[in-house]
């Protein structure tokens, strides 16, 4: 009798402990796949300065707020549950409120865990997001005219959003001075967005891993590892061989092809070399459009 | 079991203060926490800034809650120096007051399921789902092993408790629902269901505060007259039974466990004032002289 008690208590235990693990395991299943979600923080949404990758974000931010509370222009809000952002922490959105770039960076020195990172003390070192001009059918700096505004705005000028000249070829006779955004210096702040005239932004902050591309790991610039290495890593470079008509030779001077009247072999010389004052058509002999550089 | 409502006998026995008296002091406890929070974002008064996961009060006191902490060391981060001063305080208050003080006298979600146990009497709500109060251990467990898991703090996601306190403060846009959830799951679904059967975070302060000298004693039970009216509005009724009635078993008649929230509504509806605030020192088991238990056994 003892004996059977016994074992009905025990197996009472096991059943009691499995129906509490599948019911606790059914709520870590629902809480593992909404984690899974919230990992993906929204295009709009971006994290103050410091915070790091998403992940590494969501495991040190304790949701406190007191960055939202020390932020000097109040840009900032903790996501409620409805939206797509982990429930409780702070992001801002740079159409509507960009970050001031304080120099003193509040917001970081009121974080308690340091999910703002505290060795981030140059705000133009912060990577909040990165800007994206995305839309160049609307730009009005593509269009032709010099709006220059998100270029004008950027607290990194001329070296986070530079102005660089092209021809505009629907006037043929103007140039379009493109914004290119320079991911090693955007911070990501927003004040490009912002200020940007149009009624939706063309440029735009996304956060890093939106915006930016990224090489595979094995993939190698063979320049930069020259200069690193101070010589080609591959076979020996080839020397640059010109097919050029018999009996004549290349001048760099400015004559182009001349009879090779000189030693054969000779190597060429090199393009900075002294040139020999060139008169246009003054090589004869030649089909004029082999003379000079006319070609 | 008393036909009259819980309290009633004390309501005549000792005035309405001798009847509410802690229970007034402890609502005036969680409104003020409000008040001192609210007084920021509402009055730009800012004496307390954050919220109960981590708070900065007049700029020199950091408070830090251990639990989310704990989780955020779980997941692989390392705090910086404000958060450990401020766990290291709560820690040392909790751990002296009773870690569930927390439930019953700071947290707001504490409002939300009184007031749902409240409505739940008045409406004469009987029964409902049965789950074991040890489920909140496993929901640590679970919160504590995600963390790990997953190198984030997966409960702060759903948290009810944070989600409402933040949202007073910060705006709480769906997390009404939430704590909506939680009211509605208290009134028709369990009673008590949140704070006595799933809660993690008040799991977690009852850890806290597992050796915490301030206790609540049944000191006067000889004088227990049955009427049970403990029992009825006590959050946690399986704490009261063995100190209110073991004494000839000889067990000594402080409530020891750490689930009891140190609430004092117990000292409250008990018309005969068996039940007091005191430590748990001095536990003994000694019967006064002349005076016989009550309990028939």
């Amino acid at each position: 009798m003892a004996a059977e008690q016994k074992t009905t208590s025990r197996r009472q235990f096991i059943f009691d402990t499995a129906r509490m693990a599948c019911g606790v395991g059914m709520l870590g299943l629902g809480l593992g796949l909404y984690t899974r979600q919230a990992l993906a923080l929204p295009p709009a949404a971006i994290r103050p300065p410091g915070a790091g990758s998403e992940k590494d974000f969501l495991g040190a931010c304790i949701r406190c707020g007191l960055c939202v509370r020390d932020c000097p222009p109040q840009i900032l809000s903790l996501a409620t549950p409805e939206q797509a952002i982990a429930t409780g922490t702070p992001y801002f959105v740079a159409r509507s409120g960009p970050c001031a770039m304080c120099e003193d960076i509040p917001c970081i020195k009121a974080c308690p865990t340091g999910a703002l990172d505290h060795k981030l003390t140059d705000i133009t070192k912060s990577r909040m997001g990165l800007a994206v001009l995305v839309d160049k059918e609307t730009c009005l700096n593509f269009l032709g005219l010099r709006c220059d505004i998100c270029y004008r705005v950027c607290p990194v000028i001329d070296k986070a959003i530079k102005l660089e000249p092209r021809h505009n070829e629907r006037t043929g006779s103007h140039t379009i001075f493109e914004p290119v955004v320079y991911s090693n210096a955007c911070t990501g702040c927003g004040m490009c967005e912002q200020a940007c005239p149009l009624k939706t932004a063309a440029i735009k902050v996304y956060p890093i891993p939106l915006a930016k591309g990224e090489l595979g790991e094995h993939y190698r610039l063979g320049w930069e590892e020259k200069r690193k290495a101070g010589r080609s890593l591959v076979t020996p470079e080839i020397e640059h061989q010109y097919n050029l008509p018999e009996g004549l030779k290349y001048e760099f001077g400015g004559r182009g092809l001349v009879p090779d009247t000189g030693a054969a072999g000779a190597a060429a010389p090199p393009p900075n070399a002294p040139a020999t004052p060139a008169a246009p058509g003054a090589a004869s002999g030649l089909p004029k459009a082999l003379q000079g550089n006319q070609l | 079991m008393s036909t009259l409502r819980a309290g009633k006998e004390a309501l005549a026995a000792k005035g309405w203060w001798g009847a509410h008296k802690w229970l007034a002091l402890r609502r005036l406890s969680q409104i003020s926490i409000l008040a001192l929070f609210l007084a920021g974002p509402w009055f730009g008064l800012w004496i307390v800034k954050g919220n109960l996961n981590y708070s900065y009060t007049l700029d020199i006191l950091p408070l830090t809650d251990p639990y989310v902490l704990l989780q955020s060391l779980l997941a692989g981060h390392a705090p910086e120096r404000n958060a450990l001063i401020g766990v290291g305080i709560v820690l040392a208050f909790y751990a002296l007051v009773g870690g569930r003080i927390f439930c019953s006298w700071v947290c707001p979600v504490n409002l939300v399921t009184d007031a749902a146990d409240w409505l739940r009497e008045r409406l004469g709500i009987k029964g409902g789902a049965h789950i074991s109060r040890g489920a909140r251990f496993w929901i640590l467990g679970l919160t504590l092993l995600m963390a790990v898991a997953t190198g984030t703090i997966v409960w702060e996601l759903v948290n009810p408790v944070s989600m409402l306190h933040r949202g007073l403060f910060f705006g709480i846009g769906a997390a009404w629902m939430v704590v909506l959830g939680v009211f509605l799951l208290d009134l028709f679904v369990m009673n008590r269901g949140w704070c006595g059967h799933l809660c993690p975070v008040g799991a977690f302060y009852s850890l806290v505060g597992r050796f915490s000298p301030l206790r609540v004693s049944a000191t006067g039970r000889a004088a227990c007259n049955d009427c049970n009216d403990c029992f009825v509005v006590c959050p946690e009724p399986l704490v009261i039974k063995a100190p209110l009635k073991g004494g000839d078993r000889g067990i000594g008649p402080v409530i020891l466990s750490p689930q009891c929230t140190n609430c004092g509504r117990c000292i409250d509806v008990c018309s005969k004032d068996v039940f007091a605030f005191g430590t748990r020192f001095g536990n003994s088991v000694v019967p006064v002289a002349g005076v016989p238990h009550t309990t028939p056994k």
